[in-house]
């Protein structure tokens, strides 16, 4: 009993997280992007346009679902399903702080990745099922991009499984205790340490198509994106769903190179330090998304094969030396 | 291209980067016939904004076309309204007063740069970096300010008149350019650092639409875009008016042909403009702005008579037929982008799609211009 | 080899110079004007749609309804009438209208005219949902005005 209460709490609150932080989040990125370009950004629904993202999400539910006419109708209600679950239920294994976790899986990690793949199909279903060539193209633009980022991603995670032993989070977390044991720093095991932060990071940016890498959807070139012939709620889930991906991304790297919920002098550990992490990785990504302009497919791709890849395996092998010799 | 295996079907897909569309500034329809991801044939399809100014200005006496000259090329207005009255003086006879001559050459000068500035932030705007084209905006309102001290208008000014100016610039000119021109100065390298130097602009510019010196002749292209193809041709140094010849300023010419060519020649375009706005500030002579004797009522001698300038995006001339009257009997007036743009059908073959639309930035397109 | 290695150490340094060229605008103070909450002044020059100027002792538009605005005009915008009434010297103006949605502010007519009668306003917060708002009728702007 105690336990399906406990669970019953979690789903909630899990829900209530991922969307709360897809409303926030929008509005930080807003307020962000004006602020870079030397203007305000919302200001009048609300003081400082707080209430801006409760108006976007009631805009977004009053509008008509349209199904075009052709469309294959049960794999384009899927898409934006396929979009936002997965995304939340990644949030079951994140440890928000020592005894804040849903589920402690000893396969933590490998749950998340996992459920980071079905998002792929999500993109390619939500194109293909649009009937539209343009959606197609960009649906498998998309696909090649997200294909090409997972192997470095899981290279660079199998280094620092190698590093902790273990695919437990939390565990991953407590080998973390102050800033100088952090996985992001050469000493701990980790051989080519900031270097391999930084693949990491690019992966995220490029798994969630997040600019500078985001053909599939910010006005790429003509085609609108795998999303074009969504409306109201079902963009708004695909919306969602990339926000929660940001999040979750971020919380991903706070847990493997930056400690988690631990404190950088040892001090007082707890949610607050997880969280602080958290949003200072989230603002970089809006920091980086007003900076850069937007790479081609090719040098995308490019980017991914000829450099992540090499650099990680290369990590891989001399980490493995290092841990031999340690 | 040739170098790619090729397919046993060679399906070719028809696409239309439509008369709306984002990275096209104005309406210009291209249609394109794509196989994947290359262009294999690329037509623009002009005339959606076709207003017919050489018609009408067959209709309109000679002083009454001088607000249709500023609002062919919008961003350029300064310049197109220097070529049409200095054309018209020159088949008068009419002299220009030398202070009237040095603030035309400061407006014209302050107008190029801000088209430049414009440009830089449509065309990163387009490659997908949102924040520089609020910078440039930032700049690019000082001079709409100044120029509206003085003018009274921010984008279309009718302040040329034959013989001179409208009226004189007040005491804050001079000073607020002088301020406007150290502040530009601060910021340009500001702009190198953010957008020319950053690895992700520079693999999508260089070696990218690549247009020959050999291209560039066949169909007219001029400004920019031929001095970023090797060749050393600027109106205001090969045929000389007003009062250039007495400022010390550089062309810049670039030979690698690529975007990134046209992009360095515009940015030193801007450094080279503040050069001559700073002598022609020191220079400046004193004395009436409007010419004494002129007619009231333009009649130019019966001929053809035909003038040039450097207009930002290249050579603006305009040639007229007059018979005598107060209308002219034909007016042909050429538009520098129309020329630029029609060798774009030549050079987007075989491109990818994403390069061709940094080339369409890389040429500097207005379409109003282009329509007439 | 050494190319590779050089591409990817530029490239980072340029992409971060890049990020701390925008965390640092990113502190400075906004540029933009909060309009309709605050609204700017029009300099002295500003080209607004144009207004008939007054004597200033009598209140009556100096106009001498001679139409040379209206020759001036490129875009057909000026309606002047006058007609001659008895014991005045020259004609007195009865009806002058711009229509303001053909002006292309050009300044033809202030500068035709001998008298100076007509100037350039600064008005600019015009907006209406209707076409013959913009059809100014300037005598009765003048006599609202004094």
């Amino acid at each position: 009993m105690n336990e399906i209460i406990r669970l019953v709490i979690y789903l909630v609150a899990i829900i209530a997280f991922a969307a709360l932080n897809a409303a926030y989040l929008v509005w930080v990125e807003r307020k962000g992007a004006g602020h870079i370009q030397r203007r305000i950004g919302p200001k009048e629904v609300g003081p400082y346009g707080l209430l801006q993202p409760l108006a976007d999400g009631a805009k977004l539910m009053s509008k008509q679902v349209l199904i075009p006419k052709g469309v294959d109708v049960p794999l384009f209600m899927l898409a934006p399903i396929l979009a936002m679950v997965p995304a939340i239920m990644s949030f079951v294994t994140i440890p928000f702080s020592e005894t804040l976790v849903a589920r402690d899986i000893n396969i933590g990690l490998l749950m998340i990745f996992a459920f980071a793949s079905v998002n792929i199909m999500a993109l390619l279903l939500g194109g293909w099922a649009s009937r539209n060539k343009y959606a197609v193209i960009s649906a498998t633009r998309a696909v090649s991009q997200n294909v090409s980022y997972e192997i470095p991603m899981l290279i660079t995670v199998i280094t620092i499984v190698m590093i902790t032993g273990s695919m437990n989070l939390n565990e991953i977390v407590m080998q973390q205790t102050n800033i100088l044991k952090w996985h992001i720093w050469p000493w701990t095991g980790n051989f080519l340490g900031p270097v391999t932060f930084l693949v990491f990071f690019t992966c995220c940016l490029a798994e969630t198509n997040r600019a500078p890498f985001d053909l599939g959807e910010a006005e790429s070139e003509l085609i609108a994106g795998f999303h074009t012939e969504y409306a109201g709620m079902g963009f708004g889930m695909f919306f969602m769903g990339e926000y929660a991906n940001i999040v979750i991304s971020c919380s991903l790297i706070t847990i493997l190179f930056l400690g988690g919920w631990q404190c950088p002098f040892g001090l007082f550990p707890g949610i607050h330090w997880f969280l602080i992490k958290l949003y200072a990785l989230c603002w970089t990504f809006v920091w980086i998304r007003w900076t850069y302009p937007r790479t081609t497919l090719w040098g995308l791709l490019n980017l991914s094969w000829k450099y992540l890849i090499p650099i990680s395996l290369v990590n891989l092998i001399l980490t493995a030396g290092l841990l031999k010799v340690m | 291209m040739t170098l790619l295996a090729e397919s046993q079907l060679h399906e070719t897909f028809e696409l239309n980067l439509g008369p709306q569309h984002p990275a096209t500034h104005g309406v210009l329809r291209v249609k394109l016939t794509m196989d994947g991801e290359y262009i294999v044939k690329a037509e623009p399809v002009l005339g959606y904004i076709h207003r017919m100014h050489e018609k009408m200005g067959e209709n309109r006496t000679w002083a009454q076309f001088m607000a249709n000259v500023g609002r062919m090329d919008y961003l350029s207005a300064m310049s197109f309204n220097h070529g049409y009255v200095a054309l018209v003086e020159r088949a008068m006879g009419i002299e220009v007063p030398e202070r009237a001559e040095y603030l035309r050459v400061i407006t014209v000068e302050l107008n190029r740069i801000q088209s430049h500035l414009l440009w830089w932030g449509a065309f990163v705007l387009d490659l997908g970096g949102f924040s520089p084209l609020l910078y440039a905006f930032d700049d690019r309102e000082q001079i709409l300010d100044l120029l509206e001290t003085v003018t009274g208008s921010r984008l279309t000014y009718s302040y040329f008149r034959f013989g001179g100016l409208y009226n004189d610039i007040d005491e804050n000119f001079v000073d607020g350019t002088r301020a406007f021109l150290k502040r530009l100065r601060s910021r340009i390298p500001m702009y190198h650092d953010l957008v020319t130097y950053n690895i992700i602009l520079m693999k999508r510019l260089i070696d990218v639409g690549p247009i020959s010196a050999e291209m560039c002749r066949k169909y007219g292209a001029t400004g920019p875009v031929l001095r970023g193809s090797g060749v050393d041709f600027d109106i205001r140094k090969n045929e000389p008016y007003s009062v250039y010849p007495e400022f010390d300023f550089d062309v810049p010419v670039y030979h690698e042909c690529d975007c990134m060519a046209r992009y360095m020649v515009r940015m030193d375009e801007m450094e080279q403009s503040m050069r001559i706005i700073e002598q022609a500030l020191d220079k400046l002579p004193d004395g009436p702005v409007k010419a004494k004797k002129v007619p009231k009522l333009i009649k130019p001698p019966v001929g053809d008579y035909y003038h040039a300038v450097e207009a930002a995006r290249g050579t603006f001339s305009i040639r007229v037929v007059s018979n005598k009257t107060n209308k002219p009997y034909r007016m042909k007036l050429r538009s520098p982008t129309f020329s630029n743009l029609s060798l774009f059908e030549e050079a987007s073959e075989g491109m990818l799609l994403a390069d061709a639309l940094a080339l369409m930035g890389s040429l500097d397109l207005v379409i109003p211009e282009i329509d007439r | 080899m050494a190319g590779y290695f050089n591409e990817l150490f530029s490239g980072t340094k340029s992409l971060a110079i890049g990020l701390r060229i925008t965390i640092k605008e990113f502190v400075k103070p906004v540029v933009t004007l909060q309009y309709p909450h605050e609204s700017l002044v029009m300099t002295p020059r500003y080209r607004g749609h144009i207004e008939l100027v007054g004597d200033p002792e009598t209140g009556e538009p100096k106009c001498i309804a001679c139409g040379m605005c209206q020759k001036a005009c490129p875009s057909g915008c000026i309606t002047v009438k006058g007609e001659k009434r008895e014991g005045v010297k020259g004609k007195v103006l009865t009806v002058y209208q711009l229509d303001f949605t053909k002006c292309s502010l050009c300044g033809q007519c202030v500068e035709s005219c001998r008298p100076a009668a007509i100037d350039f306003s600064h008005d600019y917060n015009l907006a209406s949902t209707r076409k013959e708002d913009f059809i100014f009728d300037l005598v009765k702007r003048l006599k609202d005005k004094s």
